[in-house]
């Protein structure tokens, strides 16, 4: 693996080729999404403790304005994405088919794109850490590559790790999604800056921007703005999947592995995704929050797939209408192919962790037979952490989550979908490993 | 889990899927062994194409009836049990009464497959259980060889292929001195190098103008098969790679000690069914280990002790019982060679 490293392409071992089915929207220009007539705020849309609310029903707001503050460190507060009045705080659909305490608004049909102007303006060299973590948790932001884990608190690094390389996440390795892409193009001033803001927080030296070689624009287009003193540079590294989970990235870039069960802090590195940092970039200076984000739109069936920069919290079905759907029956996927999450009801809103919303037909639908495995070892061959999901598929069969567990590092699975992807009995290895994970959570909770 | 939870299942994460199915690599298989069982009838003549076409019949049926009698949906169609079929009789000689063939079909998967559960739960390749038994059932028709390209091969049987069931088939040894274009022994090359010392020529081993079982005649054939099944990535070839560097290592080891005493290393890569068995039976995706070390420990396991018993040994066709061997061994091979995963701890106080 190391010769590779030396004369091959930069690069994970294992892994997969996707088909990218990028080129439908990867060319055009991101465009604005009108206000729907209903937007649905939920207050839990990041890891973590849900925000309060601190409006209440009939209230007029403005779009921008606080409407959910920060519960402790470990939650964010949440604006408003329109102008509008408050409907009710109450109950809303989920996307996998729960409910969930969401801030309804009715959009007011004067509403504009100005904004609530904050008085405050920032400089954030001027800045200390602190208030500079602290200016990162009101902007509102989460992980915005769908992790949806609080950013101000990534930065918050343990005081016996020092960061050496911030590692800017802009591989976008899931196919359909183009939203990184068009961002990386088009908001570069913002992009810059967020990643200054960010090593400051987390006093590291160095950044590197990681992009998959399909993306050769944006290296060229990035380039001539990096600083002379080589403190931020980018780096093309193979297109594969998964080329962007923030293991494969350590080990891409620079060759390091994160030990299992650690922090990406304890390998010294802090890893953000573009768009998060380009909204750190936009917003934090300004002291405004986060009200609307990029979406790919794409998929199957319809007229006009392409990005959207969409307000938070607008139905899937009113963004589905614009994109021109369609098609009659379809899966509706939150994310990319390969680890995004089915939605149950087109009455559920994107939020803050939302990058994509797939329409997929009869490949997100079809069930094929599953038949025993047959030890071909596709699975071992593709899966980037290097497991046996053959034998942890067969363990699972079994029963035996403990020695999933134990003996088969069943927790340092990610969930990436390779196994389940290459293998030719068509079992739902993931499936069946995120089975075994819930299942064993639950049990280790009983025991204390 | 409950049914009703499974129908959720599938629809997760991830939507998109790429695998040709069990039953498309198993067809594929069919496909690469079709060029090998042409070239054997055309050496061996009517006899091997009744013995291949009784023994598949024989496997798919019995996987058939088995599948029927528990209630199953028949795996017919997923092609294993005719690849199972195949398999068997290419490891057979070609002038194996017919009945017997049978037999051996029905024993592979009866008690190779069906008895584990089924595929994919086969500890040995079945094919090769077939073969085990009715070695020890019929010793002596199992090492009957006949000459390849015999004159009247496409017209006539070898006498002993018609045997009735339960009778002792006729002698051959008249009939192939008769229809032998040079004088023919009735050994096949091993049985020569190992009781009269004569090593047969490489070039003859390599195009297969040798006498021996139905499908393990040329080398360049099986090697070209082999190299189609692992374009389309349905082989795995780690596996026949490293039987070969096991036999070539070990064989090579013996012939440095003793080049009189011992057959040099191509000489044992190109004999005795090697190549096939490697490139064919040894690659059983169920019953090899999966892991990437194991894999290697696997084919070299099976290559030295090929070697090994084919020297040793009484038996000359030693690869089969290598493998089945190599088989028994794979559980504890994979147990002691599971991948190192990504960000592995080097020990446990690192944890801390
Ligand atoms: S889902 Fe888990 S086991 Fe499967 S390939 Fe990804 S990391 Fe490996
Ligand atoms: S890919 Fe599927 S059939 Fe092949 S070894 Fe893995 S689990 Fe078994």
């Amino acid at each position: 693996m190391n010769l590779l490293r030396l004369f091959g392409k930069k690069t994970f071992p294992r892994g997969i080729h996707l088909e990218e089915h990028k080129a439908e929207t990867n060319a055009k220009p991101t465009r604005r999404l009108p206000f729907a007539p209903e937007i649905i705020v939920p207050l839990a849309q990041h890891v973590g403790k849900p925000a309060k609310a601190i409006v209440f029903k009939g209230q007029l707001v403005t779009r921008g304005e606080l409407i959910a503050i920060a519960d402790g460190f470990m939650s964010v507060p949440i604006h408003a994405p329109v102008t509008g009045t408050i409907k009710e705080i109450g109950l809303a659909k989920t996307a996998q088919g729960g409910k969930q305490a969401a801030i309804i608004i009715t959009t007011s049909l004067s509403s504009g794109q100005q904004l609530l102007d904050s008085d405050i303006q920032f400089d954030y060299l001027q800045m200390s850490r602190e208030e500079l973590i602290q200016a990162v948790q009101n902007t509102g932001i989460v992980g915005l590559g769908g992790a949806a884990f609080p950013t101000h608190v990534k930065m918050q690094t343990p005081a016996d790790c020092s960061i050496h390389t911030v590692l800017v996440n802009g591989c976008e390795c899931e196919p359909f999604l183009t939203t990184d892409h068009r961002l990386m193009l088009e908001r570069i001033e913002h992009l810059l800056q967020g990643i200054r803001i960010s090593m400051k927080c987390v006093d590291a030296p160095k950044a590197i921007i990681g992009i998959e070689d399909n993306k050769m624009d944006v290296l060229h287009a990035i380039e001539p703005h990096l600083p002379d003193d080589n403190s931020i540079r980018i780096k093309a590294i193979a297109t594969k999947y998964p080329q962007g989970a923030q293991k494969m990235l350590a080990y891409s870039l620079l060759g390091i592995e994160i030990p299992s069960g650690s922090r990406s802090s304890d390998a010294g590195l802090a890893i953000f995704n573009v768009a998060t940092l380009a909204k750190i970039g936009a917003l934090l200076p300004k002291g405004h929050g986060l009200i609307e984000r990029t979406i790919t739109v794409t998929g199957d069936s319809l007229e006009n797939p392409g990005n959207y920069l969409a307000p938070i919290g607008t139905p899937l079905r009113y963004i589905l209408d614009h994109a021109g759907f369609k098609g009659k029956e379809a899966g509706v996927i939150l994310g990319g192919p390969m680890m995004g999450i089915p939605v149950r009801s087109l009455d559920v809103p994107i939020t803050k962790g939302t990058g994509g919303v797939l329409v997929l037909d009869e490949r997100a639908t079809r069930r094929d037979d599953i038949s025993p495995c047959i030890k071909c070892s596709s699975c071992l061959q593709a899966c980037p952490i290097n497991l046996n999901p053959s034998e942890l598929g067969l363990l699972a069969a079994k029963r035996q989550y403990d020695v999933m567990e134990e003996k088969y590092h069943l927790n340092d699975c990610f969930e990436c979908g390779c196994c389940s992807y290459v293998c030719p009995s068509n079992i739902p290895l993931v499936q069946y490993f995120r089975i075994a994970k819930t299942l064993n959570r639950e049990r280790h909770l009983q025991n204390g | 889990m409950a049914k009703s939870d499974l129908k959720i299942d599938i629809r997760t994460s991830p939507y998109i899927r790429k695998a040709p199915t069990v039953a498309q690599i198993m067809r594929n298989v069919v496909y690469a062994l079709l060029p090998l069982v042409i070239y054997s009838v055309y050496h061996f003549g009517i006899s091997a194409l009744a013995l291949i076409l009784v023994t598949a019949m024989s496997c798919m049926a019995t996987e058939h009836f088995f599948c029927k009698m528990s209630g199953k949906k028949s795996t017919i169609l997923d092609a294993s049990a005719a690849v199972s079929g195949l398999l068997l009789a290419m490891t057979l000689p070609p002038g194996f009464p017919l009945w017997m063939g049978a037999v051996a079909g029905f024993t592979a998967i009866a008690m190779g497959k069906t008895l584990f559960g089924g595929l994919g739960f086969n500890l040995f390749n079945p094919a090769l259980v077939g073969r085990a038994f009715v070695q020890a059932a019929f010793p002596v028709s199992i090492t009957t060889w006949t000459p390849a390209l015999a004159t009247d091969r496409f017209v006539e049987f070898i006498p002993s292929t018609l045997a009735l069931p339960f009778m002792k088939p006729l002698p051959t040894a008249d009939w192939s001195i008769q229809v032998a274009i040079d004088g023919f022994t009735g050994a096949t090359p091993l049985a020569l190098m190992k009781f009269q010392g004569i090593i047969t020529d490489s070039y003859d081993l390599f195009m297969g103008n040798v006498a021996g079982s139905t499908g393990e005649t040329s080398v360049l054939l099986i090697l070209v098969c082999g190299a189609y099944l692992v374009y389309k990535q349905m082989l795995d070839w780690r596996i026949p790679a490293a039987v070969i560097i096991g036999t070539a290592i070990s064989a090579e080891l013996f012939y440095f000690i003793d080049p009189d005493k011992y057959p040099s290393p191509a000489f044992m890569l190109f004999s005795g069914g090697l190549m096939f068995a490697a490139v064919f039976m040894a690659s059983d995706m169920v019953a090899s280990p999966v892991t990437p070390l194991g894999i290697f420990v696997f084919g070299c396991l099976v290559g030295i002790l090929t070697v090994v018993i084919r020297l040793f040994g009484g038996l000359t066709e030693a690869v089969m019982y290598a493998i089945l061997f190599g088989n028994a061994a794979t559980p504890i091979i994979e147990t002691y060679t599971q991948p190192r995963i990504y960000g592995a701890r080097k020990n446990k106080q690192d944890k801390s």
